[in-house]
């Protein structure tokens, strides 16, 4: 553990991804069982989910005043790296392995979560303990990617990245097959390609004044982007799964897809809450997200099918090398032998110029696509962001101007400045939150900002500060729904900072009434 | 205690502590710049913290001088002050003032543990303590700096082609970090910019053990592989750093603790070797002083405050204007 964690504290800490590199390799020439779980924990493929940040406050509460931990809290701005330097450290404690670590745990009852998992932070350092805390939360963020350790891997022992690739989605912990091929004691691993998750081929936002110069209209297609979640369904004879953008199985939460779909097929499409195929917006796709099961009065209320964007696999035969337009074939193919699937087939938009595209780009469908995805024509299926084949291009944001209200310092490596803000509109002579952002902003106006707050404080309430009422901001956002849960009555979807706006005095700011109005909310 | 308010200002004698503008009378506890400052008429400090601000700004950077040693009493009026060791840096000082059998400590910066380049705190019982508290959360708990200075021999070793350049405030933290790797038995030369050199001088002339160093130059870019330099923070971002070869940026400091601030300094190794007190030597002081009341200065006072209050201590920040937390030495 002691190893595994200075790893991850050096890879937190290197700017530079040879050294980021140079430092993994080093890591797993160790031959022992922990490179299995270290390349499960890097790759995110340990999932183990143990124990939530609500229940890691309970137990940081048992051990010290929770004053002072939410004072550290607050100041850190970072969970597991608090919970790590407050807790009391029991000297005593013996070094453990990452691999005999991490099965205790795993054999610990939910029961005595409390007193056993406490015991284990006391045994670690601080460096451990943050390991450990990072790991058993879910999601390491320390800015190495899956692709990135593959890499290490692949150069490490002469390999080609794509190759490791190619079968990453069918190797399973502990790896052993991937570890004898990389050391050339056996063949590369067969995997069953049909049965597995295919990294799914995505889009790099288009670049409006240098792209359209550069690309040909019309060696592309479009279609409309839509606000859903992106997922890959593998449909064979015996079984039907669905599978999120990153590869988590999530066919539990989907029966109606499940027992609905027929035919042989892996599709990649987006997944949305609609009846008819006429989708309702994210909102009601929130309420079927983040649900390990659904029940039938659920799937009542909100129905979901799935927008069919392509096809990697026909009845056994890989499409991957085909282009767009020939996957296009047999993605119509397979729809027209089953009618009855809860499927349909996203819309091809032609056009000859890429001014004739910005009209469907903008506000078509009533507001309900995010803008247009632009698609080479003879792209072959190409895993993860490769440049050159397909764009998105999303539709201009919409625009309020908002008071500033409050902040809050940030979190993670924004923690010592304010930049996390509240703004609100009018409501009669007071004013009304309408929505928080933490992003957006320049680095310049973030100084400007924090400078603001800490000169103008009015009231603190805990780590929020109020401020005066005196700065402006143009906040963008991509749709705005009604909302019981907040006191204006509305809820924004991905607001963030587009600009200050110093030239705008505050009482020219649209009260609620009139925000409602424009936003079309009863 | 009503003699002295939020400002370290004594009305009735006309005498500051650690003034930031210029003043007619000022004691001063340490050298750093945030209680240091340039301007005064009277200046009454230790003799080493009287001569590091000659260093820093020149002679005549105050009308007259009084030195004073530590435990030696100093009278104005019916006030009287005396200095004690408080193991920030060389020449650091706490203030004792007495006046009618109350007797009230400003600590200024301190640090409780051991270090060979100042002379070690010295614990004062009083009535009233003022005390800093820039590491005044209970996740500061400093390791031990001879651990720290051995990630940085480590590192030495491991990575023979880089130069490692080490972030340290000039006054004070770049000495200490000298002397620990003096302790461990690093004996080359150590490579310093060129601001320190003047107070590096004089620490060597007070006969501190910080080894033998010299001032970097424009030498071969090879010349400094594997070698140790030491610099102020402020030199790590610019281009100064560049002309290094494969240079690895540490930093020596208590701030280094959190990993999230370290990362957003650019820092690679970084070292937890601080010249303030932790969380526990704070509140280990307040408890050695038996003070009644805690008056809390620079830094994260409200943990503190929060703690004496549960303590049954009266205890409330004071704040000082023209500092802030990120500024302090
Ligand atoms: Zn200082």
């Amino acid at each position: 553990m002691k190893k595994f964690s200075s790893l991850l504290h050096n890879l937190i800490l290197t700017p530079s991804r040879n050294t980021k590199i140079k430092l993994l390799q080093d890591y797993f020439k160790i031959l022992d069982i922990n490179r299995a779980y270290a390349l499960a924990i890097l790759s995110d493929q340990l999932s183990f989910q143990f124990i939530k940040a609500s229940k890691l406050r309970e137990l940081v509460y048992e051990q010290v005043d929770q004053h002072l931990f939410d004072y550290s809290y607050d100041y850190v701005g970072d969970l597991a790296e608090t919970i790590s330097l407050i807790w009391p450290t029991n000297k005593e404690g013996k070094s453990q392995n990452l691999s005999t670590l991490i099965e205790n745990i795993k054999k610990i009852k939910k029961s005595e979560i409390n007193k056993e998992f406490s015991k284990v932070l006391s045994e670690l350092s601080n460096n451990e303990r943050w390991t450990l805390i990072k790991i058993c939360t879910g999601g390491l963020r320390i800015g190495v990617s899956e692709r990135l350790v593959k890499t290490a891997l692949a150069d490490l022992y002469n390999k080609s990245v794509n190759e490791i690739e190619e079968i990453w989605h069918g190797l399973e912990f502990p790896y052993e097959n991937l570890f004898q091929w990389l050391k050339n004691e056996t063949s590369k691993p067969k995997i069953d390609f049909k049965k597995l998750f295919h990294p799914m081929m995505l889009a790099n936002p288009i670049d409006e004044e240098k792209d359209f110069k550069r690309l040909d209209a019309n060696e592309f297609q479009a279609e409309y982007k839509w606000d859903g979640i992106r997922v890959q369904l593998m449909v064979s004879s015996n079984s039907v799964s669905l599978y999120s953008r990153t590869g988590d199985n999530i066919s539990s939460a989907f029966p109606e897809i499940i027992e609905t779909t027929k035919g042989d097929a892996v599709i990649d499409g987006e997944l949305l809450v609609g009846r008819n195929f006429k989708p309702s917006g994210f909102n009601d796709l929130q309420q079927r997200l983040n649900r390990k099961k659904a029940s039938k009065d659920l799937q009542k209320k909100f129905p979901v099918f799935i927008r069919a964007y392509d096809i990697l696999f026909y009845k056994g035969k890989d499409l991957r090398k085909l282009s767009l337009v020939e996957r296009r074939k047999y993605l119509e193919k397979f729809q027209k032998e089953n009618t009855t699937n809860q499927i349909d087939l996203s819309t091809i938009i032609n056009f000859s110029t890429w001014k004739a595209l910005t009209k469907y780009k903008n506000n078509f469908y009533d507001d309900l696509n995010e803008g247009v995805m632009i698609k080479l024509k003879n792209s072959e299926y190409l895993p993860g962001r490769k440049k050159g084949y397909w764009y998105k291009w999303k539709k201009n944001p919409k625009l309020v101007d908002a008071i500033l209200m409050y902040a809050q310092r940030g979190h993670g490596k924004r923690s010592s400045y304010y930049s996390d803000f509240t703004f609100g509109v009018w409501k009669e002579n007071e004013l009304v939150p309408i929505g928080k952002a933490y992003s957006g902003y320049t680095d310049k106006e973030l100084l400007v900002l924090d400078k603001f707050i800490r000169n103008n404080t009015t009231n603190k309430f805990g780590p929020v500060r109020e401020v005066k009422k005196e700065i402006i901001l143009e906040v963008a956002f991509d749709d705005v729904f009604p909302s019981t849960r907040h006191k204006s009555g509305v809820a924004m979807r991905f607001p963030r900072i587009h600009r200050i706006r110093w030239d705008k005095p505050i009482n020219e700011v649209l009260s609620i009434k009139e925000f409602k109005k424009e936003f079309k909310i009863d | 205690m009503d003699f002295i308010n939020h400002q370290l200002f004594i009305k009735d004698i006309n005498v500051h502590i650690d003034p930031i503008l210029p003043k007619k009378t000022a004691i001063i506890t340490h050298g750093h710049a945030d209680h240091a400052r340039f301007g005064h008429d009277h200046v009454i400090a230790t003799r080493q913290t009287i001569e590091i601000m000659k260093i820093r700004y020149g002679d005549k950077c105050a009308k007259k001088f009084t030195p004073l040693r530590y435990g030696q009493k100093y009278s104005i009026k019916n006030f009287n002050f005396t200095l004690y060791p408080a193991g920030h840096i060389l020449g650091s000082a706490q203030v004792l003032i007495e006046k009618n059998n109350h007797r009230l400590v400003i600590t200024g910066d301190y640090k409780v543990g051991k270090d060979e380049t100042c002379k070690n705190f010295k614990l004062v019982k009083c009535d009233t303590l003022i005390t800093e508290a820039t590491f005044g959360l209970p996740i500061f708990q400093h390791p031990d700096p001879k651990d720290e200075i051995q990630k940085l021999i480590r590192s030495v070793k491991i990575n023979k082609n880089n130069c490692h350049i080490v972030g340290a405030y000039a006054l004070g933290k770049a000495q200490r970090v000298m002397n620990l790797l003096r302790q461990q038995k690093y004996n080359e030369t150590i490579y310093i910019h060129g601001s320190l050199e003047k107070l590096c001088q004089y620490y060597s002339k007070e006969k501190i053990n910080i080894g033998k160093f010299e001032k970097v130059s424009s030498k071969d870019k090879s010349f400094y592989e594997g070698k140790i330099i030491i610099a102020p923070p402020s030199a790590l971002k610019d281009r100064w750093s560049r002309r290094f070869p494969n240079p690895i940026i540490c930093m020596a400091s208590g701030w280094m603790t959190v990993k999230q601030r370290a990362k957003q300094q650019g820092i690679e190794l970084p070292l937890v070797i601080s010249d303030h007190s932790d969380w526990n030597e704070l509140l280990d002081t307040i408890k050695k002083s038996k003070a009644k009341n805690i008056l809390i200065t620079h830094g994260q006072e409200d943990a503190l405050v929060y703690y004496c209050k549960k303590q049954n201590l009266v205890s409330k920040p004071l704040s000082i204007q023209g500092r802030s937390d990120e500024e302090i030495e």
